[in-house]
């Protein structure tokens, strides 16, 4: 029952870690950008569910559809006014171009919050589910169908409307999309907008099973990374695919090793990814 | 010898006769200049001159750090566990390099940049070796009073820094440092032509691994005590990087000079804006990139010249 119980969890932490990533491998894709304020934005979605709980007792999953446009603004003016300008410089410009951008917006959330870990704790308690002695907390279990929502509805963004189609092509072949007549700057500037909004929705929902600090950005944004390297870059079903691959690997690891170790496992995993399948378990060869 | 780096080791020179003009505090701040010197300087062999965006320098800072304190607090003398800290990351960075260098742009990048998180985890578990998180108690190297150890531990960096600066210089002079600017420019180009590059990038991480683990160790000497999150800080690795930026990618004056303005603007935001000094930080490196992308070194007095003779 045990092995049962490791493997459902995991399953639910995956569809979470997916969730996490869709929005860094979309940049990371489509802008050729390491967007490394992505754990930040996180955070800052987390506090922005555990503030309207408090403040107003507005649950988590009302608090999307307010998220959605603010993170989606944020992530476009970002763009817009900062990253635009260096977008064809060397990858080493860009990375420590948004990682000064994290240290900021990292910074101001010290400062406003406090580095105190908060947690969100709906009252009443929702309780939990259990089946064949399989225990699953329902919070948890409303998280992991609202992630899955967000990634299904990134991927009908994509695939069926015009935006997302435009989007693809900019990621395919940025030249023959300018030859097409889609406005390059607009869509890089869209698609980090909406990079953003998921990071946002990404975190509102990490409220809900996670203590909330400033200081667990920077894990957010290593599960990020894993998750992209393991299933392969811009694609939505190779985020889902890295994140229950990340989740198995450290659930079941974590029972057979210990925890202790199933950080530096997954750590171990991306590097022999990158060495000998960089294209991911979905990505195509020679692709990027 | 090219004027830049005459120019480098005259400046070095000058910082030696520090303890004649300033107290404990210039010699502290003086020790954490030579520091941060060394860390640009080596990150310049990989990151300017190769062109390899390398996030791995805090990994290698913490592997001296601690490979120091562990030989110190089994008995080595000082110099014996610094050297052996010094040879080992060479060893060991040059290996990782054959495996890791293969990775181009972002994969290398995240790829060094996970080293530093495998490294830190490592560590973190080997509690018995390590003391894992409760961190590593390092013996007091000697005796003596505290602006004679504060005189030592200057000049051991200083010395450091020398033979890090030396071994820049020598690079760049060299057939290697000529085979390294060639793989940044075209790497499938140059090992068309038959430039071993898996070596010459191998040799290249190894050099810029081997002084920061030194400097690691020094620093673990000198502050007695270390524990995984403050020597596998990602800043560590970060810092270089933006020093170099700032002082002129490529240039070992430039990252030298670059290290030591950094250090000013760190001590100064650090003593007055506690709260928000790694928000300030961020708001240097953003206002670096977009207003000075080229450094320090790009601004010359010749262009001014130049303007006003158009004028």
């Amino acid at each position: 029952m045990l092995a049962a119980q490791i493997i459902i969890n995991a399953l639910v932490l995956g569809c979470l870690y997916a969730c996490i990533a869709i929005g860094f491998s979309l940049v990371w894709g489509v802008l050729n950008v390491i967007n490394l304020i992505h754990g930040s934005i996180i955070v800052l979605g987390a506090y922005l569910a555990w503030g309207a709980y408090q403040s107003m007792a507005i649950s988590p999953w009302y608090v999307l559809p307010v998220a959605v446009p603010v993170f989606f603004v944020f992530g476009y003016l970002l763009q817009r006014l900062l990253l635009n300008r260096v977008l064809h410089a060397p990858v080493l410009v860009t990375l420590t171009l948004t990682f000064g951008l994290d240290l900021i917006l990292n910074n101001a959330m010290i400062y406003f919050f406090k580095a105190d870990y908060r947690k969100l704790t709906l009252k009443p308690p929702m309780g939990s589910v259990s089946l064949f002695h399989v225990v699953v907390p329902v919070d948890r279990l409303i998280a992991t169908v609202l992630a899955l929502a967000l990634t299904g509805l990134l991927y009908l963004l994509l695939r069926h409307s015009r935006i997302g189609r435009a989007i693809v092509a900019v990621r395919l072949d940025r030249d023959a999309a300018i030859l097409m007549g889609v406005d390059v700057r607009s869509i890089y500037a869209i698609a980090f907008g909406i990079g953003a909004a998921l990071a946002g929705c990404a975190g509102v929902l990490m409220a809900l099973i996670f203590p909330i600090s400033a200081l667990t950005s920077s894990s957010y944004l290593d599960k990020a990374f894993v998750v992209c390297v393991l299933g392969g870059l811009g694609s939505v079903s190779g985020a889902l695919a890295g994140g229950l691959l990340l989740a198995l690997v450290e659930g079941i690891g974590s029972a057979a090793i210990g925890p202790a170790y199933a950080t530096t496992l997954s750590f171990a995993l991306l590097i022999v990814f990158l060495l000998f399948r960089p294209q991911g378990l979905l990505g195509r060869k020679g692709f990027e | 010898m090219k004027r830049a780096n005459l120019a480098l080791l005259i400046v070095l020179a000058c910082l030696a006769a520090l303890p004649l003009v300033g107290g404990a505090y210039a010699l502290r701040l003086g020790t954490m200049a030579c520091m941060y010197a060394i860390l640009a300087l080596s990150w310049n062999v990989v990151g300017g001159l190769a062109g390899y965006p390398s996030f791995a320098t805090a990994a290698f800072f913490g592997f001296g750090a601690y490979a120091t304190g562990v030989l110190l607090n089994a008995g080595l003398p000082l110099t014996v566990s610094i050297l052996a800290a010094l040879i080992g990351s060479f060893v060991l960075a040059g290996l990782l390099g054959a495996v890791l260098l293969r990775l181009r742009g972002h994969y290398f990048a995240i790829a060094s940049l996970s080293l530093v998180g495998v490294l830190r985890e490592l560590v973190n578990n080997a509690t018995d070796l390590t003391g894992g998180g409760m961190g590593l108690n390092i013996p007091l190297a000697s005796g003596s009073s505290i602006m004679a150890d504060a005189l030592f531990f200057f000049y051991g960096m200083w010395g450091l820094l020398l033979a890090t600066a030396l071994m820049v210089i020598a690079v760049s002079a060299s057939k290697l440092g000529f085979g390294l600017v060639c793989i940044r420019q075209n790497e499938t180009a140059a090992n068309m032509i038959g430039l071993n590059a898996t070596l010459y990038k191998s040799i290249a991480f190894g050099l810029s691994a081997c002084f920061v683990a030194a400097a690691g160790g020094l620093y673990a000497a000198w502050v007695h005590y270390i524990d995984p999150s403050d020597v596998f800080d990602i800043l560590y690795s970060v810092k270089p990087i933006v020093m170099t930026l700032m002082g002129g990618l490529g240039s070992p004056l430039g990252a030298a000079c670059g290290a030591f303005l950094y250090l000013v603007l760190e001590e100064v935001v650090w003593r007055n804006y506690i709260q928000i000094h790694s928000g300030v930080l961020g708001v240097l490196i953003v206002a670096l990139l977009l207003l000075l992308p080229h450094g320090l070194v790009s601004l010359r007095f010749r262009n001014f010249w130049r303007k006003a003779k158009h004028v």
